[in-house]
């Protein structure tokens, strides 16, 4: 079942880093590009969908309201979605919906965050229900520590060796080199990832992405609204870039792969287990909403928590079979110059997590790429772009871009 | 003064009575089950237990009987933790010394439980596809208590069926 494309009129972000000030202001500063990017008037936006961050306290938990007060109030509605690193994807199909509903012409999605330093810990007090206390409380079981689980299995399973995973981080290195927005913008070397200190066996701390500030914002239009701008306007979204599909998937019982922030998998005892796992539906929903296929994806920005987990993606969006994403990688296919360059941004390993403005960083990027306009490493006539990622509590996030 | 053992959570084992155990001396002390629940209708295992419904599709006016899980299994995954945990993790040594975490898959129940490996053991000892077995270890204590929780290690026989 395909659905109705929307437009990306607009796009912007705030540079990512550690700069320890008020999320809001990072929100705001990707908004005002965002809304030059487009030449819309803030005025003229009809819907605010914010994703929440979680660790700044109230204003963090309604988002929406918090950058339209600060863009300046005009009394239009607002949403504040979170879904944890999907929160972004969250809010962009819920801008998506009022457009495609007819409710509103144009939507601004602002995502940004500011993080502590070191690991992500779950928030204080005593909270003995919360399994994502739990873990911390009963087992010390880090992110780090299930992105080091997924990374064994890949290990066991299909052969992989820690050099694999730290090409990974050398060519999203490379990639990241001139990317004005991203964090880390350094050449990384075999040695230099061996000489980093292992966190989670089989993981070393340059394997797995930090904890970024950051903001990114998307100004998503109906399509008709989007040509008549252009053909009236200055704006710079020429060629036209669609969003093709939003997919928003969870998890079907029984969810047999070990999930963030679970003690345990569901069990396989009753129902059989889903032919496609959860990672393959995220990309399924989104292929089935565009019309699309892998083989049709020119560049993709996928979610590498950690070195290992970008070749998962790889598999699970159909890039190539289970146990192929090492082949892949070494052969070049996604390699900036190769057939399927991945995360030309630099990804997580240049850009470090920022939660809820990661989903929409990664459409700003493939924004740019499709354009022809990206400031760092650009991908060769593409035409069709997909990211991918996941969020803890079972949130699927996959956003194509077509043009 | 010697500290009470007392479960870190309520309700997820069973143990023999803990003020009758021996201390832990890092090897953990056997007879330490896992409490889930069982979705009668689908023969569907949970753990942590599921106490208000069952969570399968179309089987959400199950009974749910209260099971203990399996207390052998194989390793799924496993992984360490090099630098110290951030709270409301405690760490049971001061200075932190590194631990091993593990993914095992039961068979009868099939699904993967985390836990922590016992102290000793190094991601050099583990390998996929290894039989494990559940054992009681201190977690953390404080002044007067001491916080027993479930841990994985090898098995003393090397093997992962069903106990």
């Amino acid at each position: 079942m395909t659905v109705e494309q929307v437009a990306v009129l607009g796009v912007g972000m705030h540079p990512w880093g550690k700069w320890g000030r008020n999320f809001v202001e990072y929100g705001v500063a990707a908004a005002r590009d965002a809304l030059a990017d487009a030449g819309i008037d803030w005025r003229d936006v009809g819907f605010v969908a914010g994703a929440d961050t979680m660790r700044n306290g109230y204003p963090g938990y309604v988002a929406g309201a918090t950058f339209a007060q600060a863009l300046g109030w005009t009394g239009i509605p607002v949403t504040s979605t979170y879904g944890a690193c999907a929160s972004g994807a969250m809010a962009l199909d819920a801008a998506r919906q009022r457009i495609l509903s007819g409710m509103c012409d144009v939507a601004l999605v602002v995502g940004a965050d500011t993080t502590p330093k070191g690991f992500l810990a779950p928030n204080k007090g005593e909270r003995g229900d919360d399994p994502d206390w739990l873990r911390f409380r009963l087992l010390g079981m880090t992110n780090p520590a299930y992105f080091a689980m997924w990374a064994r299995r890949r290990i066991d399973l299909y052969g992989a060796t820690t050099d694999d995973f730290a090409q990974v981080k050398i060519k999203n290195a490379a990639h990241g080199l001139e990317n004005p927005y991203a964090r880390y913008r350094k050449a990384v070397s075999t040695e230099d990832v061996a000489k980093s200190p292992t966190v989670s066996s089989p993981l070393r701390l340059l394997d797995i992405c930090a904890t970024s500030d950051g903001g990114a914002a998307v100004v998503l239009t109906s399509m008709d609204y989007a040509r008549k701008h252009l053909a009236s306007s200055a704006g710079s979204a020429d060629p036209l870039v669609r969003v093709s599909a939003i997919s928003t998937v969870t998890p079907t019982f029984p969810n047999t792969i070990l999930e963030m922030p679970n003690f345990a998998t569901d069990s396989a005892a009753g129902l059989p287990v889903p032919e496609r796992g959860f990672k393959q539906a995220i990309g399924d929903a989104a292929y089935a909403q565009a019309g699309l296929g892998p083989d049709d994806v020119d560049v993709a920005e996928v979610y590498d928590l950690s070195t290992a987990l970008e070749l998962d993606w790889y598999e699970d969006l159909g890039f190539c079979g289970p146990g192929e994403a090492e082949k892949l990688l070494r052969d070049g296919v996604t390699t900036l110059g190769g057939r399927l360059p991945v995360n030309l941004s630099g990804g997580l390993a240049c850009f470090g997590e920022a939660v809820p403005a990661q989903a929409l960083a990664q459409v700003c990027e493939l924004t740019w790429q499709l354009r022809g306009t990206a400031r760092g490493a650009q991908a060769d006539k593409a035409t069709v772009g997909i990211t991918a990622n996941q969020g803890l509590f079972g949130h699927g996030s996959s956003v194509i871009l077509t043009k | 003064m010697a500290r009470t053992k007392v479960p870190a959570i309520e309700g997820w084992m069973s143990t023999p009575p803990l003020d009758e155990l021996p201390e832990d001396d890092g090897t953990g002390i056997p007879g330490v089950k896992l409490v889930g629940t069982k979705c009668v209708d689908s023969g569907t295992y949970f753990f942590p237990p599921e106490r208000v419904m069952s969570r399968v599709p179309g089987h959400s006016g199950s009974e749910l009987v209260e099971v203990e899980l399996s207390t052998r299994g194989t390793l799924w995954s496993y992984t360490d933790a090099q630098y110290q945990p951030p709270t409301p993790f405690v760490a049971p040594t001061d200075p932190y010394e590194p631990y091993c975490l593990a993914a095992v898959e039961l068979a009868e129940e099939k699904m993967v439980v985390l836990g922590q490996v016992i102290p000793g053991v190094t991601v050099d000892d583990l390998q996929v596809g290894m039989a494990m077995e559940l054992v009681l270890g201190t977690l953390n204590v404080d002044d007067e208590h001491e916080y027993m929780i479930w841990k994985w290690r090898p098995a003393a026989d090397g093997t992962g069926a069903q106990s």
